[in-house]
């Protein structure tokens, strides 16, 4: 499942705030909330990101708060996937539930620049850098999260448990 | 074979023998709570289930305490899909404005978070009650959900460190300065996906107050948990408030931890997290005499009724300096009645500070004390990433309550001994 699109790139320990703002979150709406996406980050960034592209980031993206609303504000803009070094813990979770895609890969975090024209095949965790004429290969998504993901997510997983009872 | 307080109570919940790091478990839940921010979601997830039945009521509490009181109407809307979902299902632990506080302080207090227990939260600071010896960890709202459905959700077993606390604690050091120190040597992502396990003889000299600032704040190094042995103190605290009988779990002697770091707390000083990040820690006295143009006391991490008295004691019978302003918000409709008739809501009335009802407004600059551009702040939150608490060019130092009181005294950041009445130490 290979898509294409362009990289924004951010820095390490992007905190939930900074994907999503406290005081935004009086609302749960995808759309909303995409509307600030990173907006104290950098104010210019969200009209930069179109549909179909991906984010770039550091080492402990997404730490700080439980907000489901910093994964649902990215998956608002339409972002395919992030691609970091490494992801705070409850950002990770709260992504797969949210049909987020989490890629691990610190070549990939490092090589490529911003702009840059991405492909990337979430299912074997292969990014090619179609700008700089790269290929970098993710680290493989955990065999439970996979599941989880090919369930539907954590909800659809939940209803296949009650109906197994 | 050997296991970790936090090992130990993962593989009870599993119903296994044992569990190791790296594990993945589907353990029971004992616990679950959401806020007006992450209910709503939550409600709309559980909905998606078609179960249509939580698991057990009695086991969800659902506490609105971000933006309440409603701030504006949008909140008002936002909130009332908590009100109509708890009366649709005749919640028993509903908590709205006059008896909500900020939860983790409020839950605690009500006897929800027991030894050996796991508690789960759809906030990050739930990371907070491991000071009574249970599993407590932040999760989304859809997590919650599926838990909220079945009782149950799936964990890592998380790798434990373990911090080790030696030493007589100096005058104006508190519990917070402990955690942020610990944060500022591992870094924000130091203990990422880890358990944080506190021990050591100088947890004694602290108070339970102080020791829930240590674990509440285990979620800014990264970690899944923060937790330390029921001791005494705790169980005392518990028996009047306990909702049910509970089974404390301790760390077996010989367990393994990935790292074992110690700590001589008697070289320590009051220490402030300059901006913007919790891990930028420096002793309070290298902070530059920095001017404050607002200083904040409240928070599930120091809002509690001894951070109020080491707070009270700095700025006793003086006044907030003219360019400052200082807010003061009981975390709880308890600590607020107990500072009452302690006398500390007329000495922070009578120094010049706002006092307000419970509510988490401030830290996530929500309502209630919001920062301009250029304004620099002194919280006793656990945040102070860039726009946290209002415009992304306002400046927050995180420190403990003392620290914070002499700031709001001074007009700039100071070592607490430079302003408090003599013989006031704590």
């Amino acid at each position: 499942m290979a898509s294409a699109g362009k990289a924004h790139k951010v820095g390490d320990h992007i905190d939930t705030d900074l994907i999503i703002a406290g005081r935004y979150l009086v609302t749960s709406d995808p759309a909303q909330l995409a509307a600030h996406l990173f907006e104290d980050l950098d104010p210019g960034l969200r009209a930069k990101i179109k549909p179909g592209d991906f984010v770039v980031a550091g080492e402990n993206f997404g730490q700080g708060s439980s907000r489901e609303h910093a994964p649902l504000a990215i998956v608002g803009a339409d972002v395919k996937a992030i691609i970091a070094k490494s992801y705070a813990r409850i950002f990770y979770r709260n992504a797969f539930n949210n049909g987020l895609p989490l890629l691990e890969c610190v070549e990939a975090s490092e090589k490529i620049q911003p702009g840059d024209e991405l492909r990337v095949d979430i299912t074997s965790g292969k990014i090619e850098n179609l700008t700089r004429g790269e290929t970098y290969q993710a680290n493989s998504i955990p065999e439970f999260m996979r599941n989880l993901i090919a369930a539907g997510g954590i909800i659809e997983y939940v209803k296949k448990q009650i109906g197994a009872r | 074979m050997a296991m970790t307080i936090t090992e130990k109570i993962l593989a009870r919940h599993a119903g296994l023998d044992r569990v190791r790091p790296g594990d993945l478990i589907e353990a029971r839940a004992d616990m679950l709570y959401a806020n007006d921010i992450t209910m709503p979601l939550a409600i709309q997830q559980f909905e998606n289930t078609g179960v249509g039945k939580i698991f057990d009521p009695d086991r969800l509490a659902i506490v609105l305490d971000h933006y309440s009181p409603n701030k504006d109407i949008a909140s008002a809307q936002q909130n009332k899909i908590s009100r109509d979902f708890a009366r649709k299902y005749d919640l028993p632990h509903f908590y709205d404005v006059g008896r909500a506080g900020v939860a983790h302080v409020l839950l605690a207090e009500d006897g929800f978070v027991l030894p050996g227990e796991i508690f789960l939260g759809a906030d990050s600071h739930t990371c907070n009650h491991g000071a009574v010896g249970c599993f407590s960890t932040g999760v989304g709202s859809s997590d919650l959900a599926a838990a909220m459905a079945t009782g149950k959700l799936w964990f890592r077993v998380p790798e434990s460190l373990k911090f080790v606390f030696k030493g007589e604690l100096r005058p104006w050091v508190s519990g917070k300065d402990l955690v942020l120190r610990i944060i500022g040597d591992i870094g924000v992502d130091g203990a990422r996906y880890c358990a944080m396990e506190f021990a050591g003889p100088t947890l004694r000299q602290l108070t339970l107050d102080e020791r829930f600032s240590v674990t509440n704040m285990a979620v800014e190094a990264g970690g899944k948990n923060g937790i330390m042995e029921p001791d005494d103190v705790v169980l005392d605290w518990l028996a009047p408030r306990a909702r049910r009988k509970f089974e404390p779990v301790y760390s077996d002697k010989d367990a393994s931890y990935a790292k074992v770091y110690e700590y001589d707390v008697s070289k320590l000083e009051p220490v402030v997290s300059a901006p913007s990040s919790p891990g930028n820690v420096i002793p309070v006295r290298d902070a530059g005499r920095e001017s404050v143009d607002q200083v904040f006391i409240g928070t599930c991490t120091n809002g509690r009724i001894e951070d109020l008295r080491q707070a009270a004691r700095v700025i006793a019978g003086k006044q907030v300096h003219k360019h400052t302003r200082m807010m003061v918000i009981p975390a709880s409709p308890h600590v607020y009645r107990q500072a009452l008739d302690e006398g500390l809501i007329r000495i922070f009335h009578d120094a010049g500070a706002a006092v307000s009802t419970s509510t988490c407004g401030p830290c996530i600059g929500g309502h209630m004390g919001v920062l301009a551009a250029g304004e620099v702040c002194v919280s006793t939150s656990s945040r102070n990433f860039i726009g946290r608490m209002g415009h992304r060019e306002a400046r927050i130092y995180l420190s403990n309550a003392a620290v914070a009181a002499a700031a709001a005294v001074a007009g700039k950041l100071v070592h607490p001994e430079e302003v408090a009445p003599v013989g006031a130490r704590r």
